[in-house]
């Protein structure tokens, strides 16, 4: 019994070891043969790629995996060729721009600045905006609210939402508040001001619901109608790079997302959709 | 005839053992190849860690010292300090083992020496358990429990903070240090008991000066144990930590221990940015093998 | 006075066992008080939707994908080297080098073999986030357990049992797996379901390798989220703390399962042995 069991021992081993060896081939078949498409990068753009990506699995033979791992990571992902896609919330840096990626607008999202629901502020200038997250002001009577400190909570550096935020507001990673909780994700600041009545965070369109609530800024409601409209100012393209010679089923499903069909389930997520 | 055929059968026999020889002999490389799998693993490990890690100092201008004593991470504006997450990891663990040695000794000595054989029976196994229960889990209870309990009842502005950390940790070492400790304890030899207890010494006093002193080697690994796995632990921290870039100074800021500092960022990170997050898990690596050393050290001592 | 202090002492013990059994009950209680009201058929057997609501099925595939996939290259390379160190090995330079590499990756965070998983198995051999990249990782991770375990099982075997074995005249081959190992079965088996109790519970490294695809793993190759993984995600992300503390009862009772199948073998295989 022991004989047989030792044969086995080695017979897996070195299975294993030519399964690990052969893997190489193995992915760039399945590549080729196009029933998988890997897509990575922005935690923004992420859950809206795996709603277009259940929709559009149901009606064809194709597998897409999309992996939520952050902008930079997604866009690093498909210069290099780990993912066939990746997902980008802020535009592309020079030196990404280089890399010969073609980029494609698969939708619009609008920032929100959001606070715990119990918070009486609800209307910020961005000016007052950026004097938080800076530091600047740090009691929330100075805005109008009552009197307690602000916690600020921005996500991680090298993620696309707080490129794009800080960009817009018009400040510098290195301006941060120190103190400010760091969050890895959309959802996670939610859950962090949802759950701090001094917080306050920003998160994407998709992520809002009544856990949080939302702010104007300079009086205009953060509004798919107010963005397409030019008077929201917190807004930003969602962004899908990738190399030219991807899969045929890469660029299919690329194409779906261009159609009103595709773009229903932008609108249905909770992104803003190109055609209106 | 007679002695051709006995030729013959000592041909076949020494065919059958060279052949039975040479199994031996490879067989025993087999074993010894895989025996210094675990070698070629480290090495691997370390090598790739430090080749990672070691770069932007080597080929590029980045100073290892201002690394260290840097106070400042802004990877997108090219500054590398982790001098605070140093400080953070330091403080996170030197207050769980304030906290959770201490209760986890206690209650080791407890269980080994004056439980009760039936509660003892019950609950040295059950806090074993505990000791499997994934790490997650403790975060999970923290982020659940701890974080609004010092929001809303403390007052704090952010329940993400040090002593919620600490906290976290504590609770997390504890099964640990216990099973470790007690069976260190248990396996004090009874005559030792005996006699202290035969010079008169009370029941107390013989634990605390004779039964805890000679099984002073095994507790010491139990808490260097605890310390380690405080030290190296990621995902629970990250729910209750902040992950604040500043040095503490008090109890209740927002904090980001080295390990979380890696999980945090290493989805986002690239080039010089991922390297120096592999430079955060070097400094990480070293403070967990001076803690290796001195275990090794301790249980040295107790073998003799 | 020296009563007084031996009392107040005495109090301490058992205040700091009420307070640990306490706190650690309390934490198992609450998971299973915010959780349990999630656990139905449809939880544990239902596919994930990205929409919410949804099963957790795939991350207990996945959960179980790398336990397999580590466990069989673990399992017979761990079991060999301690042979080695036990049966075979003269003591000396190489076998004190072997020990020490074994108890220093002990001592390595799990972040650490993270970080070294995702710049090795992700990207040197190009397996991408996947399944097998984690997989390989931890079985890093539990090698060392399984080698300690093997060899304090090892240990066990009296010596006569070789001796008589080897009288006979068989080879140390067969003496080694006719009379050695099955006899120290039961530390064997122990040492591997510790170490599933391991990978169950391990995040860190996995996070870093196997990625966080919340879809049932097609191949091997894919990338996955295990159940410990989710369960981090699902606090972090949605901030749902019942559902974290629902897959928090099925890794604790997978755990306590282990536990339990742990002594019960252990136990069974003695009375058959001795």
């Amino acid at each position: 019994m022991w004989k047989k069991s030792l044969y086995f021992v080695c017979f897996t081993v070195l299975f294993t070891i030519l399964v690990a060896c052969s893997n190489g081939e193995e992915t760039a078949d399945t590549q080729t043969g196009g029933s998988l498409v890997t897509i990575s990068g922005s935690t923004s753009v992420g859950p809206l790629a795996e709603k277009l990506a259940m929709k559009y699995e149901e009606e064809n033979d194709v597998k897409i995996e999309v992996n939520q791992i952050g902008s930079s990571a997604g866009i690093t992902n498909a210069i290099s060729g780990v993912s066939q896609i990746g997902m980008s919330s802020r535009d592309l840096k020079q030196e990404e721009k280089d890399s010969n990626l073609q980029e494609l607008i698969i939708a619009y999202d609008g920032i929100v600045v959001v606070a715990h629901p119990s918070n009486p502020v609800k209307n910020l200038t961005m000016e007052q905006v950026k004097q938080i997250f800076t530091g600047e002001v740090t009691n929330w009577k100075e805005v109008g609210g009552k009197d307690m400190e602000i916690v600020v909570v921005s996500r991680e550096d090298g993620s696309g939402s707080r490129d794009a935020f800080q960009e817009i507001v018009g400040y510098e990673s290195g301006q941060l508040i120190k103190n400010a909780i760091v969050a890895s994700g959309n959802g996670n600041i939610k859950t962090t001001v949802a759950m701090n009545k001094h917080a306050i965070g920003f998160i994407s369109f998709e992520y809002v619901d009544e856990s949080v609530s939302t702010m104007d800024i300079n009086g205009v409601q953060a509004k798919a109608e107010n963005v397409l409209a030019g008077q929201y100012e917190l807004s930003r393209p969602f962004l899908f790079v990738h190399k030219e010679d991807v899969p045929g089923s890469a660029k299919q499903f690329m194409e779906f997302i261009l159609t009103p069909e595709g773009q229903k389930i932008v609108e249905s997520a909770g992104a803003i959709p190109l055609t209106k | 005839m007679a002695t051709q055929h006995t030729k013959e059968v000592e041909q076949q026999i020494s065919k059958g053992n060279a052949r039975k020889y040479f199994f031996e002999k490879l067989s025993s490389k087999i074993f010894l190849a895989c025996a210094l799998l675990s070698v070629i693993s480290l090495l691997l490990i370390v090598g790739f860690v430090f080749y990672k890690g070691a770069n932007p100092f080597v080929t590029g201008d980045y100073s290892f010292l201002s690394f260290i004593f840097g106070s400042e991470w802004v990877p997108s504006e090219d500054k590398f300090g982790i001098f605070p997450m140093i400080v953070a990891s330091i403080y996170a663990t030197m207050g769980a083992l304030v906290i959770g040695v201490p209760v986890g000794l206690f209650t080791a000595i407890f269980l080994a020496e004056i439980a009760p054989k039936r509660v003892a029976k019950i609950v040295s196994p059950a806090i074993q358990l505990l000791a499997g229960i994934p790490s997650v889990l403790y975060g999970v209870f923290g982020l659940a429990i701890i974080v609004p309990f010092l929001q809303d009842n403390l007052g704090l502005a952010r329940g993400q903070s040090l002593i919620a950390v600490i906290l976290v940790l504590a609770i997390m070492m504890l099964p640990t240090i216990v099973t470790i400790a007690e069976t260190a304890i248990r396996a004090v030899p009874k005559s030792y008991r005996e006699g202290s207890l035969a010079l008169g010494v009370s029941e107390i006093g013989t634990i605390f000066k004779v039964v805890v002193p000679a099984a002073k080697s095994g507790i010491m690994a139990a808490i260097v144990l605890g310390l380690g796995r405080a030290l190296g632990e990621t995902m629970a921290v990250i729910l209750v930590a902040g992950n604040s870039l500043i040095i503490p100074t008090s109890l209740t800021d927002s904090i980001r221990p080295l390990t979380t500092n890696i999980a945090l960022e290493m989805g986002y990170a690239a080039g010089t940015h991922l390297e120096m997050l592999f430079a955060t898990g070097i400094v990480l690596f070293s403070f967990i093998l001076i803690l290796n050393f001195v275990l090794a050290r301790l249980t040295a001592k107790g073998g003799h | 006075m020296r009563q007084a202090k031996d009392n107040l002492l005495r109090a301490m013990l058992w205040g700091s066992a009420f307070v640990s059994v306490a706190i650690l009950f309390t934490i198992v209680g609450y998971l299973f008080y915010k959780g349990f009201s999630y656990i139905s058929f449809d939880f544990i057997f239902g596919d994930y939707s990205p929409i919410g609501g949804g099963g957790i099925f795939p991350m207990i595939v996945t959960t179980i994908y790398t336990i397999l996939i580590s466990l069989i290259i673990a399992t017979p390379i761990g079991i060999l080297a301690a042979v080695y160190l036990h049966e075979y090995a003269k003591q000396g330079r190489l076998v004190r080098i072997i020990r020490y590499a074994t108890e220093s990756l002990t001592g390595i965070p799990s972040i650490i073999y993270g970080l070294f998983g995702a710049v090795f198995f992700v990207a040197t051999l190009k397996l991408g986030m996947s399944i097998i990249a984690a997989s390989l990782t931890l079985t890093i991770i539990v090698l060392p357990v399984i080698i300690r375990t093997t060899e304090e099982a090892l240990k066990t075997v009296p010596a006569s049992y070789r001796e008589g074995s080897l009288a006979l005249g068989t080879t140390k081959l067969q003496t080694l797996y006719k009379v050695i190992l099955p006899s120290a079965m039961p530390g064997i088996l122990s040492g591997i379901i510790l170490s599933i109790g391991r990978i169950v519970g391990e995040s860190a490294a996995i996070f870093l390798t196997a990625g966080t695809v919340a879809a049932m793993p097609d191949s091997i190759f894919s990338s996955a989220r295990t159940l410990t993984v989710h369960s981090y995600l699902v606090t972090q992300e949605s901030g749902d703390i019942g559902l974290a503390a629902a897959i928090g009862i099925v890794l604790i009772v997978i755990i306590l399962a282990l536990n339990l199948s742990a002594t019960y073998i252990s136990k069974k295989f003695n009375k058959a042995d001795y």
